[in-house]
C-alpha cells in the first residue's frame, strides 16, 4: 500500500470517533471497582467501631490523603496521555497528598499522646495494609491501564506509575475504613510503601501496555 | 511556516467536525514534512533513508488513531510533531541505533521542499497479509481499488456500517501488529 492509498483509507475512516481518554478511564475504573470491593468485603470489611472513629479527625484525614492522591493522579495521568505533554508544571499536583500528610503529622506531634511514637508508627495492621492495598489496587490498575490505552503518552512507564498511584489511592481510600491505625505516622509509612509497590508494578506494566 | 501551521489546525478542526475532504487535504499536506524529517532522522542515525516511508506510514496511522488526544483549542503542529518524534525514536530503536532525534528535524522543514511521488512501504504491506480476511478485503478495496464505502459494501454484500467497522478495526489491528512486531 503506498502512502497516498493509506491516506485515502484513513480519510475514509474519518467518521470514526474514539472515546476521549477521560471517559474511557472512568468506564474502565467503574468496571474494575466491583472486583476491588469484593476483595474488601470478603476479606476485610469496615471496622466495627466506624461511627466512633469518624469523630476522630485523624481517621478522617486518612481519607483526605488517599482521595487527594487518587484525584491528583487522575488529573496527571490524563494530562500525560497527550503526546506533547510533559510533567513540567503538572508534577506538583502529586505533592498535594504528601502536603496533607506532613500537616497531619505535625498536627499529631503537637497533641499530647498516650502511646509512644514508634508504637503509633508500627501499628497493628502493617502487614494487612501492605497486602490489602496492593491486592485491591491490582484490578483498578488493570482497568486504569486499559482506559489509558486510548491516550498517546510520550513516556508510557511514567503514565503507568501514575496509574499505579491512582489505583493505590482509590484502594487505600476503601482500606482506610477497615484499618484501626489512624496515626498519620502509620499512614506515611505503610500506606506509602504499599503505594510505592503498586506504582512500580504500574510502571512495569505501563511500559508495555501504553506504547502506541 | 506560521501560516502553514494555522492552516493545519483549521483543517484538523474541520476534519474532527466531520469534513472528510479537509482530513484528506491535511494528511496530504503534512506527509512531505514528515517524510523529510524521517529521512533526516534516518540519515543522522546512519540508516538508509529508503526506509523513511515505513516511518511516515507509522506516523500517519498513529495520528489517525490518537486524534482524540488532540485538544481542539491547541495548535495542531506541536501535537503532530510529538507523535512523529515518538514514532521516529521507536523506529530507530527497533533498528538498534543510538538515537539522536532533534525537534528541529520537524519544525524546520521548509515549505518549498519538493513533494516526492508517493512511495510504497514494505511493512504495512507485510502486516496487511496477516489481517483477518474480511478486514483485509475492505482495506484493499478502499485503498488499492479506490472504492467508496458504499461500493465496498455492495461488492462484499455487507452493510455500510459493517464496512466502516471492518475498516476501523483493520486500521487498528494493522497498527497493533506494526507496534508489536
Amino acid at each position: 500500500m503506498d502512502t497516498d492509498q493509506l491516506i485515502r483509507t484513513l480519510a475514509a475512516d474519518n467518521a470514526y470517533r474514539a472515546r476521549p481518554v477521560g471517559f474511557a478511564l472512568m468506564l474502565a475504573l467503574l468496571a474494575a471497582a466491583p472486583v476491588s470491593l469484593l476483595i474488601f468485603f470478603a476479606e476485610l470489611g469496615v471496622r466495627p467501631d466506624v461511627t466512633t472513629a469518624m469523630r476522630n479527625p485523624f481517621f478522617d484525614l486518612k481519607f483526605a490523603v488517599t482521595l487527594a492522591l487518587a484525584a491528583s493522579a487522575i488529573a496527571v495521568s490524563l494530562h500525560l496521555s497527550r503526546p506533547e505533554a510533559s510533567l513540567r508544571g503538572f508534577g506538583w499536583w502529586l505533592l498535594i497528598p504528601a502536603g496533607i500528610l506532613v500537616a497531619a503529622i505535625s498536627g499529631e506531634m503537637m497533641m499530647p499522646q498516650r502511646t509512644p511514637m514508634m508504637t503509633r508508627l508500627i501499628g497493628k495492621n502493617s502487614m494487612a495494609c501492605m497486602t490489602a492495598i496492593p491486592a485491591m489496587s491490582l484490578p483498578l490498575l488493570v482497568g486504569a491501564l486499559y482506559g489509558l490505552r486510548q491516550g498517546a503518552p510520550a513516556r508510557p512507564a511514567v503514565v503507568g506509575a501514575v496509574a499505579g498511584l491512582l489505583s493505590a489511592g482509590l484502594a487505600a481510600t476503601v482500606y482506610a475504613s477497615h484499618c484501626t491505625d489512624d496515626s498519620p505516622l502509620f499512614v506515611a509509612t505503610w500506606y506509602t510503601l504499599a503505594t510505592a509497590i503498586v506504582a512500580s508494578v504500574g510502571a512495569l506494566m505501563g511500559k508495555r501496555a501504553l506504547r502506541y | 511556516m506560521r501560516e502553514r501551521e494555522d492552516e493545519w489546525t483549521g483543517l484538523m478542526r474541520s476534519a474532527i467536525s466531520g469534513d472528510e475532504a479537509a482530513y484528506h487535504r491535511l494528511l496530504k499536506a503534512v506527509t512531505p514534512v514528515l517524510r523529510a524529517a524521517a529521512r533526516r532522522g534516518l540519515a543522522r542515525a546512519g540508516q538508509p533513508v529508503d526506509q523513511s516511508e515505513d516511518i511516515v506510514q507509522d506516523i500517519l496511522l498513529a495520528v489517525h488513531l490518537k486524534r482524540q488526544t488532540w485538544d481542539t483549542s491547541a495548535p495542531f503542529a506541536p501535537w503532530l510533531f510529538a507523535i512523529a518524534r515518538n514514532k521516529l525514536i521507536d523506529a530507530l530503536r527497533r533498528r538498534g541505533r543510538r538515537i539522536f532525534v532533534n525537534i528541529d528535524d520537524f519544525a524546520e522543514t521548509l515549505p518549498g521542499e519538493t513533494p516526492e511521488p508517493t512511495a510504497s512501504a514494505t511493512e504495512v504491506n507485510a502486516q496487511l497479509q496477516a489481517l483477518p480476511a474480511r478486514q483485509r478485503d475492505v482495506l484493499q478495496s478502499i485503498a488499492v481499488d479506490s472504492a467508496s464505502i458504499k461500493d465496498t459494501a455492495a461488492k462484499f454484500a455487507m452493510s455500510e456500517g459493517a464496512v466502516r467497522v471492518a475498516l476501523h478495526r483493520g486500521l487498528s489491528s494493522l497498527t497493533a501488529k506494526l507496534r508489536d512486531r
